[in-house]
């Protein structure tokens, strides 16, 4: 079994983000970065398979600067085989352009499996994996919460609105994986080690024309402090209202 | 200082490891071990698996094969969280572990680190006596050569391990009338004191490693802080031992011990450090949401000074703590460093963590922020592996022997 793995590099979420001086862009200044959440749950789920079946190659694919490299390693440490870095100047916003720079990477690999994070923590466009699957022509599955593969079949559970719906689907498939599927083991110290020694390619990304962009970002506004309006039974009725009149939620 | 030279790539992600598995695995549940005074044999296991137990050896005999700033680093970031877990990996990996590595033979390495570098049984050293404590050149216990094996008799108090652990490394004295020249040191092993605890898990327990008549854990200290952490005596009756136990050469036990303790010092001051920076974050975090006077406390200077000292303090720490490890690392001569780190750092642990628990006011005093528990823990830090007086008097040593040079 071949697997590949498409995983991006986002700022760590936990932060007040500042907005850069063009506008259209976050300052990166003073942000940690690390592997998208959805993706490092890609990244597990293809371990596993190879847990199973120790002859199964894992690759991990990511387009980005040359930044993306400590990611890449972050995953060959977790157990993955080799990475590929798609090398941009920068991430760009266009989703479509992604997904053919990663498809056009993909497309010869002879790949079994082809998997990405649902969404990514700092776009959260949702559509590349998705792009990609079309591309391929190959049969996609989106926001998985449970993965089963024996052969050349899989089968999938996917959470819905009010209710679960599970589907199968040949390989070779492209999935997009949601939260719950698994919890991403930590790199060992070991593995940390053995990452060093594994193959990483560095190769332009081919995005062509980008006809998506960002034109400028704001930071919502700020939230009105909370308010206490009695205690007990007593300030029932009047939490009632405000919530009727004022919140609008009831 | 993530964009420090003392840290590469490697570094920081040995450090995300320890910081994941911390907050997933051990801050849950680090309140709960300290009440209850339980060993954290669950994630021992866990640590294991990572690599934790057995960061600066070689693969070959079964550790990560990592550097010891990467070890170093671990035992920081885990003291951010729970101290009682960051001794385990440092008593077990410097006390434990070490002596074999760098004093024993082939055969002694082969047999028992890797063992221990996998965490499969953990390891301890019994140095410290009922009355040899600072003066660990006035070890009474007694080992007594009968042919090809010597007999054991005597104690060793305050044992990290003493009941949990298997393998343990134990100074006695070979020659009366050598003096410190006539201490040397013994592989000793034992089942562990929890052995169904360990056969549950899987982990603890060595069936290979004999259980040597004679030899035994005594009573568990009921402590202030590393509360689970284990401290035990050790007692030997008549305990045989091989004479192919026998760490180095005879009389060269106390220059042995000597120089694990020089390096376990680095470790001991990272672990201090890694207390006080839990500390400081928690009291940043606290301040900047507790309101008083219609304002966050931090907003107050009174407070924000304590804050600015405190992260001030930090920064010197890491410095100490990075350099001498550095130092080590690259053969240089680290002594002197490493008392430094350990003296500065463990008194600011106490200072740091004092200061959390007042800026936490009434509830830092309770049980339910974990700066109460960090205050106890910090405590310690001033006294095992060298008292601060003891720190200070091999500063002494050190500076003075440049003057007369
Ligand atoms: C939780 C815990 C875990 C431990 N783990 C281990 C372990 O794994 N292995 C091990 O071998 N030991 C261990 N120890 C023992 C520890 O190293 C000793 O307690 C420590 O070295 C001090 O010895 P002591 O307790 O006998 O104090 P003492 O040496 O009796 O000291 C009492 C006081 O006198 C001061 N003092 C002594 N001599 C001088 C001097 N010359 N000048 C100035 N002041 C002096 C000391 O600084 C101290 O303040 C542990 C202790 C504890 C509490």
């Amino acid at each position: 079994m071949k697997i590949a793995v498409c995983i991006k590099r986002v700022p760590d979420m936990d932060v007040r983000f500042k907005i850069a001086a063009i506008g259209n862009a976050v300052d990166e200044a003073g942000l940690k970065f690390d592997m998208n959440d959805f993706d490092s749950w890609a990244v597990e789920a293809a371990l596993q398979i190879k847990d199973r079946d120790a002859a199964t190659e894992v690759v991990i694919v990511s387009l980005g600067t040359d930044a993306v490299q400590e990611t890449i390693r972050k995953a060959l440490a977790m157990g993955a085989d080799r990475g590929v870095e798609l090398k941009t100047d920068h991430i760009p916003f266009d989703g479509l352009a992604i997904a053919r720079a990663l498809a056009a990477e993909l497309k010869d690999g002879g790949y079994d499996l082809v998997l990405f994070g649902k969404q990514s923590a700092d776009s959260s466009n949702g559509v590349v994996g998705a792009m990609v699957g079309e591309l391929l022509g190959l049969p996609l599955v989106t926001a998985i919460s449970k993965l089963e593969i024996s052969g050349q079949k899989g089968s999938a559970k996917r959470e819905i609105e009010g209710g679960q719906e599970f589907v199968e689907f040949p390989l070779p498939a492209v999935l997009t994986i949601d939260q719950g599927l698994n919890i991403a083991r930590y790199p060992a110290l070991k593995g940390i080690m053995a990452a060093k020694k594994k193959p990483l390619e560095v190769k332009p990304a081919q995005l062509g024309a980008q006809t998506v962009t960002v034109t400028q970002m704001e930071l919502p506004p700020e939230r009105a402090p909370g308010r206490i309006i009695g205690e007990g039974v007593a300030a029932v009725p009047e939490l009632v209202r405000l919530l009727q009149t004022e919140a609008k939620v009831l | 200082m993530d964009d420090s030279f003392y840290f590469s790539e490697q570094h920081l992600a040995v450090r995300d490891t320890v910081r994941g598995f911390a907050r997933d695995h051990v801050a849950p549940v680090a309140a709960k071990l300290d009440a209850e005074g339980k060993f954290l044999w669950d994630n021992v296991k866990g640590m294991g698996e990572l690599g934790l137990l057995g960061v600066p050896w070689p693969e070959e005999l079964g550790g990560a094969g990592l550097d010891l700033t990467s070890y170093i680093i671990a035992i920081h970031e885990m003291a951010k969280v729970d101290a009682s877990h960051a001794i385990t990996i440092s008593a077990h990996t410097t006390l434990g572990t070490s002596p074999i590595v760098k004093f024993g033979n082939d055969a002694q390495r082969k047999r028992y680190v890797p063992l221990l570098a996998s965490g499969k049984v953990l390891g301890g050293f019994g140095l410290t006596e009922p009355s040899a404590g600072s003066d660990a050149g006035g070890t009474r216990t007694r080992a007594e050569k009968r042919g090809d094996r010597y007999i054991i008799n005597g104690s060793k108090i305050f044992i990290t391990h003493g009941g949990v652990g298997e393998i343990f490394v134990v100074t006695a004295v070979t020659d009366p009338s050598r003096g410190t020249k006539g201490i040397s040191s013994f592989i000793l092993t034992k089942p562990t004191t929890d052995l169904e605890t360990a056969k549950q898990i899987g982990i603890g327990h060595d069936e290979s490693l004999p259980a040597m008549k004679g030899f035994r854990a005594g009573k568990k200290e009921d402590k202030l802080g590393w509360r689970s952490s284990d401290t035990r005596e050790l007692i030997f009756e008549d305990v045989e031992v091989p004479e192919e136990n026998r760490l180095g050469n005879e009389g060269e036990g106390f220059t042995n011990f000597m120089q694990t303790l020089d390096s376990g010092r680095i470790g001991i001051g990272a672990l201090s450090l890694g207390i006080a920076e839990g500390a400081y974050e928690q009291a940043l975090r606290y301040a900047s949401e507790r309101k008083q006077f219609g304002k966050p406390i931090a907003d107050f200077q009174g407070v924000q000074f304590q804050l600015s000292d405190m992260a001030t303090e930090i920064e010197a720490g890491r410095h100490l703590v990075f350099h001498a490890a550095w130092l080590s690392q690259h053969g240089k001569p680290f002594g002197k460093e490493a008392a430094m780190a350990k003296l500065f750092c463990s008194e600011l642990a106490m200072r740091a963590t004092t200061k959390a628990v007042q800026i936490h006011g009434g509830y830092g005093y309770t049980k339910d922020y974990p700066v109460e528990r960090m205050m106890r823990d910090a405590k310690i830090c001033e006294i095992g592996e060298g008292t601060s007086e003891i720190q200070r008097l091999v500063i002494g040593r050190h500076i003075l022997r440049g003057l007369t040079a």
